[in-house]
């Protein structure tokens, strides 16, 4: 069982973000972090390789500037190895081109299974891993809180809006988990020391034939504004010294909520 | 208008057009002359009248799904009727998770882009331009395609008021999924409901989340309890439904449901800017929190600062009482 996950590096969310002034994009400097929603899919896909006895995880990425600081994190967790695409023309890239470019760096490795999260938390648009599904020619479930393998088949619990929905797939497929799909470990000593020195294959656009097909210069969509959100009034806030009760029925009663 | 031509694709739950779907046709047809929709279901025909009444001119029928997932059935129907009928100038899908599995298929398939987490459509020239909430709802993005035709929009849920105009019954035309290769392997055997009472989260006039301030599972009793008595519904952060206390279903925020009540409160709950986007746009919030620093407290109307396990307690005594 060989599985691709894919895996965001992204600002630290706990820093404020920013956005360029003249680009629009999201200020991407300093180190980056694997992004938590990834951490999911990499344990997930651990734990289906151990399970299935053979096999190993494969970090897929596309990050500026030869980043690796997230990959090592998932590499220390336990993925065999990592692929990077980097490349200045990357940037400003729509998630379109974030697929052919995942999809691509996908195809160059043996794989079961491709698992990435249901979305991300910089850009959350939570289409990119269907596009590659469909760019890649798979069936794809999204929005599973249950992953098992079967022989040959992904089963899938997958979250609808009444429950879950059991959903079987033959592999190869893609599948996106949620938070809360499994607990992430921590890396250990001995993890994060391997992890130093397993393979990391970085490739640009021209390797994986992609100039002048993916990247900022072809995104499809501009941003022509930004603007600061209308700020909500501030409201009323006591500390509760025993009364605070009693002080919100009041402003219920007032807005005629009781 | 600025449009000549949208497609909606139209989600069915309960048996009937879903609310979010019933908004965008109201969203197009703010913006398009001719309001068009697609709809998987084996019975796509029965919802003529009422997507009629909401302004759709025709209904595409897709049929039923035969237990695929609706991404790839979805994206290959709208393909292949761009190519006999051309393409609209724009196609609406819901921000949920099939109607994204749909515009993903479909964007990789025409190789053109899509705007997701829309929030509002502004009519520019005679183009539409998309605005999207980020860093929490703190700065409003606008975003327009430099793509041709199809423009591909994934619209968050309430935001449009849905409203009927009265149409007549839209008329149906069969459209066939095509050949889908191998992206429609996957198939539903068992689907599962999760009981919930009261009123639907996503309807309801109050809502009552709790989140994991609350400290033990067992303490989601008290918000069940309070929101009883203000007849509204439970909800829920998603650090506790992760954790297991309750189903998805509850969940509010940018990978839950979106609510716009009168009344919001929210007990434990921190204002990470994932739950704030799902629930900032509620008339009134109340926050119950014991920390004086915690987000929430920037965005609501009155606040206690306090522990939840006193305060609530002591707040449906108080309207048990009355
Ligand atoms: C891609 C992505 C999508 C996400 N989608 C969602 C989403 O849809 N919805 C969502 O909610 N979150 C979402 N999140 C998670 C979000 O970032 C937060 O982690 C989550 O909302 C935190 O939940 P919480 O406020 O219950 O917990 P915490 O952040 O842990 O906050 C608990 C709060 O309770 C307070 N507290 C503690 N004890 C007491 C007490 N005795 N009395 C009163 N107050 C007390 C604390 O002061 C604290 O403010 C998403 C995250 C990502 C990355
Ligand atoms: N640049 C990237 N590198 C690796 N994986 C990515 C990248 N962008 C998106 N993904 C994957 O696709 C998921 C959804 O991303 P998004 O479409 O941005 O919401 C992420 O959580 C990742 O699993």
């Amino acid at each position: 069982m060989n599985i691709a996950v894919c895996v965001k590096q992204i600002p630290d969310p706990a820093a404020p973000w920013s956005l360029d002034p003249s680009t629009h994009n999201l200020v991407r400097e300093g180190k980056l972090i694997l992004d938590d929603s990834d951490a999911y899919g990499v344990e997930m896909a651990l734990q289906l390789v151990d399970k299935a006895g053979a096999g190993e995880v494969t970090l897929v990425s596309m990050a500026p500037r030869n980043e690796t600081s997230g990959l090592r994190t998932g590499l220390a967790m336990g993925a065999a190895k990592a692929i990077l695409v980097t490349d200045d023309q990357l940037a400003g890239s729509d998630a379109l081109s974030t697929a052919k470019v995942l999809a691509a760096a996908i195809a160059t490795t043996e794989f079961d299974l491709v698992i990435a999260a249901t979305e991300s938390t910089d850009g959350y648009t939570g289409t990119t891993p269907v596009q590659i599904a469909e760019l890649l020619g798979l069936p794809s479930v999204s929005f599973a809180k249950k992953v098992e393998i079967d022989g040959s088949v992904v089963k899938v619990d997958r979250q609808t809006e009444a429950g879950y929905d059991e959903v079987i797939c033959p592999l190869p497929a893609l599948v996106t988990v949620t938070a809360g799909v499994v607990e992430p470990r921590y890396p250990s000593f001995k993890g994060i020391m391997s992890a130093k020195s397993k393979p990391v294959v970085t490739l640009s656009l021209a390797d994986l034939g992609l100039v002048g097909a993916a990247g900022g210069a072809v995104a499809g969509q501009e941003i022509v504004s930004v603007q600061k959100a209308e700020a909500r009034q501030a409201g009323v806030i006591v500390e509760d010294d025993g009364t605070g009760a009693q002080q919100l029925v009041e402003y219920l009663e007032q807005l005629k909520f009781v | 208008m600025v449009l000549a031509k949208v497609w909606v694709l139209v989600e069915v739950g309960d048996g009937k057009p879903t609310t979010s779907s019933l908004e965008l046709l109201t969203a197009a047809r703010q913006f398009a002359d001719l309001t068009e929709v697609f709809v998987a279901d084996a019975s796509g025909a029965d919802h003529a009248a009422v997507l009629g009444s909401y302004g759709a001119k025709k209904v595409f029928s897709i049929g039923s799904l035969e237990g695929s997932l609706p991404g790839a059935k979805v994206a290959s129907a709208i393909a292949k009727s761009i190519e006999s009928n051309g393409a609209p100038d724009a196609i609406f899908f819901a921000a949920s998770y099939d109607g994204r599995d749909a515009a993903a298929r479909l964007s990789a398939k025409l190789g053109l882009s899509v705007i997701t987490n829309v929030v509002n459509l502004l009519a520019v020239g005679s183009e539409l331009h998309a605005e999207h909430a980020i860093f929490g709802g703190e700065q409003v993005l606008t975003t327009r395609f430099t793509s041709g035709a199809p423009h591909i929009f994934v619209i968050r849920a309430k935001s449009f008021v849905a409203e009927e105009s009265g149409g007549a019954p839209a008329a149906v035309e069969k459209v066939e999924p095509g050949e889908l290769g191998r992206t429609d392997d996957s198939r539903v055997v068992a689907s599962h409901a999760e009981e919930r009472t009261g009123p639907k989260l996503d309807e309801a006039a109050v809502v009552v989340s709790g989140g994991r301030g609350l400290g033990q599972p067992e303490k989601y009793e008290m918000i069940e309890s309070l929101a009883k008595l203000l007849h509204g519904a439970p909800g829920a952060s998603r650090a506790i439904v992760d954790a297991g206390w309750v189903p998805y279903a509850y969940q509010v925020g940018q990978t839950g449901k979106t609510v716009k009540p009168n009344l919001y409160l929210a007990v434990g709950i921190s204002g990470a800017t994932q739950h704030m986007v799902g629930m900032k746009g509620s008339k009134n919030i109340v926050a119950i929190n014991k920390d004086r620093e915690a987000p929430i407290f920037q965005i609501c109307d009155f606040g206690i600062v306090g522990d939840a396990s006193k305060v609530v307690p002591q707040l449906i005594e108080i309207l048990q009482a009355r």
